[in-house]
């Protein structure tokens, strides 16, 4: 079981100036609504108090309507929703930057149930976990691989659709450091639940180490154990998969947070568990269950250890 | 008075009065009455059967990480229980009120059609079969479909949903389909031809004025949906490309298709609901309703603006922001017709006597409940916030307060004001304040929690979830809440069966109603009528217990 999580995924704790105008927005909204409802919810209550049938009540009034009054009550709604709109114009500009000519730094590709990030400029490749500097603004390319997918990162900002044969592209930033929760949020068949995703907003110096460190190779096996894990790796058609983008890429599996698109913490237990019987863990997902031997999940897992 | 003869009906042969008994006479009938109770009745069962789904789905996700469904189990749960609740129990059951009461409202002897209400009814419920047939269908991929209610390609074709679930859905609501748009085009031509003299379209009760808009939806966008999900099944068994992206197709393009029925099928769902209401409160208050040509032009705003929101669906696509804009503002547009018939409904009990009856609690608690969704509508007209939300716990808070706290409570309102004319007997009153009660904390205790884990970040359609801060206590409560709302409807059919059995006689008119359907016998004849009274207002029976008073004398001093 994954452990809980410090950060979490609330549209109204934005980290970022698109998320913050949303925000905005949203509060506003909800306050000039919640108005609205209060007052229906009033004259609703004091009619049925103040006309209720007792003993000695007066007969109901036959009256048939007053134009004005209709007038009253399609006109003043029809106004605010015209100031309302103008609000959300304004909010729109904010919270969608335009993209058309600028080269996107980030290219992610949603996959039934994972999220494969590239990161263009340096050529670096990840999954499920996206690092960004605090205060850069960054352009990303949304590409699907298969069904339609939504990247939804609520303190990050506005949720895009990922659709085949529809490329989209959205800026995101983050004005503080922090992890930001998300996932998924178009239905995209068994996994959904588990195509989880979290945005690291790292310092500019913190970020810059963990870029050299995904850039570079891993320390790779030394031990026995190691080496025969990572001959189990290459034997076992492991490598079939996580070479070429059905699975994810496992270079630097060792310095990510969780595993299986947030179905687990990533804890060299969990990845043993995992690795026995990932049915246990995210039914239906595309990674099969190879029954290994106890003795080779954990020469997996110490050769796994080491792609750091 | 002079008492009127009413017209021969079309197709009054039908109205031979064969000695048919027992169940043949129900398989058979091409009664309006008939067909109206078992659409009504068939429409419950599916209630329950998707009401089960839910509890299914909400033990599952009462706490993080549980196993009790599988995914692919929750996942045709929640499909079937969409699919369910819209097409088999929302809008045959308004389908089945309008059948029954329409003619009866309107002073006629049956529907315009009615071998057609025979068909539309047995091809609607053979549709719902079909559908639920697809749970027999065995091997890895099979079981009923698993791409949700809209059935978003490329997920619903082949590639994706191999098994043969989505082929049931599509044969069953293409089946459905045409049961409904067969029904639309019934339900209209009788309101257009059948009426008793005097009774013009401004004189008809709103239900009836409603379920002519109703119809009208029907038949525009109901071919919509047939097309769509021809095409869809063109691609996953011809093998075309409508919606396959990498051979050309779009997938945008189904959710073009696919809203353009959706939008004003919630409007198709929603209309009768307000029809019920605008019958169920000026009785309950003793008062004409307020403004009658503002809620029936509002009506006709209402579904005009229906045809062009579909969009709003589509603000997480990506779609220029001028698209969206268009959208936004034509789905704001549409809160302003539904307002006015807000503060009619409220008008309406003012100055009135106002009855607790249950079918009144149901329909005052309907204005609270419906505003709600309605509001939380316009946060959803607002794309930003939309942006956010959408997708989300919060659009599943939405869209109950539209379709349960709105039109569910609506037909439960309607339930316990056309019980009496419907089966001779009164609903008990004690037994149905329990199951108001019951009703109103069970469903406000499920779904209003609902609204903050969407802002929490929760999506919706996952069968399970991370314990995330709050989402826990807040899932469970919510799962509570659905269980209070199951042992509700439990009570209600306690009640229905007891007060079937042993009820109060009602006689004709127990609530002092004022439209026609009041006018003849609980249960009505064969022919509904012998005579119809004389129609010279929007309240008949009024008129006729009031001389000295008419409508037509009171609204001329008033101006």
């Amino acid at each position: 079981m994954p452990g809980t999580y410090s950060a979490n995924a609330f549209t109204l704790a934005p980290a970022s100036p698109q998320a913050a105008a949303i925000s905005q927005l949203f509060v506003g909204t909800l306050i000039f609504l919640g108005a609205i409802l209060a007052l229906v919810t009033l004259l609703v209550i004091y009619a049925v108090i103040r006309y209720r049938d007792r003993p000695g009540a007066p007969a109901a009034q036959q009256n048939f309507g007053w134009r004005k009054l209709e007038i009253i009550w399609t006109a003043v709604p029809t106004l605010s929703l015209a100031v309302l709109s103008v609000f959300m114009v304004r909010t729109m500009i904010a919270s969608d930057l335009p993209t058309a000519d600028a080269k996107p730094d980030l290219r992610i590709v949603a996959h039934q149930w994972w999220w494969e990030i590239y990161y263009l400029k340096t050529g670096v490749v990840t999954a499920n976990e996206i690092h960004i500097p605090v205060g850069k603004r960054l352009l990303v390319d949304f590409r699907s691989a298969d069904v339609i997918h939504d990247f939804w990162v609520p303190a990050i900002g506005r949720k895009i659709d990922i659709v085949p044969g529809h490329p989209n592209r959205l800026w995101i930033e983050a004005d503080r450091g922090g992890t930001y929760l998300g996932a998924c949020a178009e239905f995209c068949g068994n996994e959904h639940a588990w195509m989880r995703i979290m945005v690291i907003a790292d310092s500019p110096e913190e970020f810059a180490a963990w870029m050299k460190d995904q850039a570079a190779a891993p320390p790779g096996p030394t031990t026995a154990e190691e080496q025969r894990g990572l001959a189990i790796y290459r034997k076992s058609i492991c490598i079939n998969c996580h070479v070429n983008s059905v699975g994810p890429d496992l270079t630097h599996i060792a310095s990510r947070r969780t595993l299986a698109a947030g179905a687990l913490d990533n804890t060299p237990q969990n990845l043993a568990a995992w690795l026995h019987d990932p049915e246990d863990f995210k039914p239906g997902s595309n990674m099969p269950n190879f029954r290994l031997r106890d003795d080779e999940v954990w020469a997996l897992v110490a050769y796994l250890e080491t792609q750091k | 008075m002079k008492e009127v003869a009413i017209p021969e009906a079309l197709g009054a042969e039908s109205f031979e009065l064969e000695a048919r008994t027992g169940w043949l006479s129900w398989v058979t009938s091409v009664d309006h009455k008939q067909l109206g109770i078992m659409y009504m009745l068939g429409a419950f069962i599916f209630f329950l059967v998707a009401g089960v789904l839910a509890l299914l789905m909400r033990v599952q996700l009462a706490v993080p990480y549980n196993h009790f469904l599988s995914p692919q189990a929750f996942n045709q749960f929640f499909t079937m229980h969409g699919t369910t609740m819209i097409f088999l129990v929302v809008v045959p059951m308004l389908v089945g009120f309008a059948t029954y009461m329409v003619p009866l409202m309107i002073g006629a002897r049956d529907m315009a059609f009615p071998r057609l209400n025979a068909l539309s009814f047995w091809v609607q419920i053979f549709g719902g079969l079909m559908l639920y047939f697809s749970f027999a269908t065995s091997g890895i991929n099979g079981g009923a479909p698993a791409a949700g209610w809209f059935a978003y390609a490329p997920l619903s074709e082949t590639a994706y949903s191999y098994g043969p679930g989505v082929n049931y859905w599509i044969l069953g609501l293409l089946g459905i389909g045409v049961g409904t748009l067969t029904a639309g085009i019934n339900l209209m031509a009788t309101i257009i031809s059948m009426r008793a003299p005097g009774m013009s379209l401004r004189r008809v009760p709103l239900f009836v004025w409603m379920t002519l808009i109703t119809g009208f939806l029907i038949v525009v966008v109901m071919p919509i949906l047939n097309a769509g999900l021809v095409m869809l099944l063109a691609d996953r068994l011809l093998n075309a490309h409508f919606f396959r992206a990498d051979t050309g197709g779009s997938a945008v393009l189904w959710q073009h298709v696919f809203w353009a029925f959706g939008h004003p099928e919630v409007y198709i769902m929603v209309l009768p609901a307000f029809g019920i209401i605008s019958e169920v409160i000026p009785v309950f208050s003793g008062k004409p309703i307020y403004g009658y040509d503002f809620v029936a032009a509002s009506t006709v705003a209402i579904a005009f603006l229906s045809l062009t929101v579909w969009g709003h669906h589509m603000f997480a696509v990506g779609l220029d922001n001028a698209f969206n804009l268009f959208f936004a503002i034509s789905s704001m547009a549409i809160a302003v017709p539904t307002g006015v018939k807000i503060f009619n409904w409220t008008a309406t009990m003012y100055q009135g006597r106002v009855r607790f009856t249950t079918a009144m609690l149901f329909a005052i608690s309907f204005i609270l409940m419906f505003t709600i969704g309605g509001l939380s509508g316009v946060a959803f007209a607002v794309v930003p916030i939309d942006w956010q939300l959408t997708d989300s716990y919060f659009v599943v808070a939405h869209f109950h307060y539209v379709l349960f706290g709105g039109t569910t409570f609506a037909i439960f309102a309607g339930a316990y004001y056309w019980f009496p004319k419907i089966t001779g007997r009164m609903l008990d009153e004690r037994w149905g304040k329990v199951h108001f009660w019951l009703t109103f904390i069970g469903f406000n205790m499920t779904f209003m929690i609902q609204h903050v884990l969407g802002m929490l970040g929760m999506p919706r359609r996952v069968f399970t979830y991370p314990a995330l801060p709050g989402w826990e206590a807040m899932n469970m409560i919510s799962t509570i809440g659905a269980f209070v709302l199951a042992f509700a409807v439990l009570i209600f059919m306690i009640n229905f069966v007891i007060s079937l059995r042993s009820g109060k006689i009602a006689g004709d008119n127990p609530w002092d109603a004022w439209t026609l359907e009041w006018a003849t016998t609980s249960l009505p004849p064969a022919e509904n009528f012998t005579r119809v009274p004389p129609i010279r207002g929007r309240r008949p029976l009024w008129d006729i217990a009031h001389p000295d008073r008419t409508d037509e004398m009171m609204t001329r001093v008033a101006g």
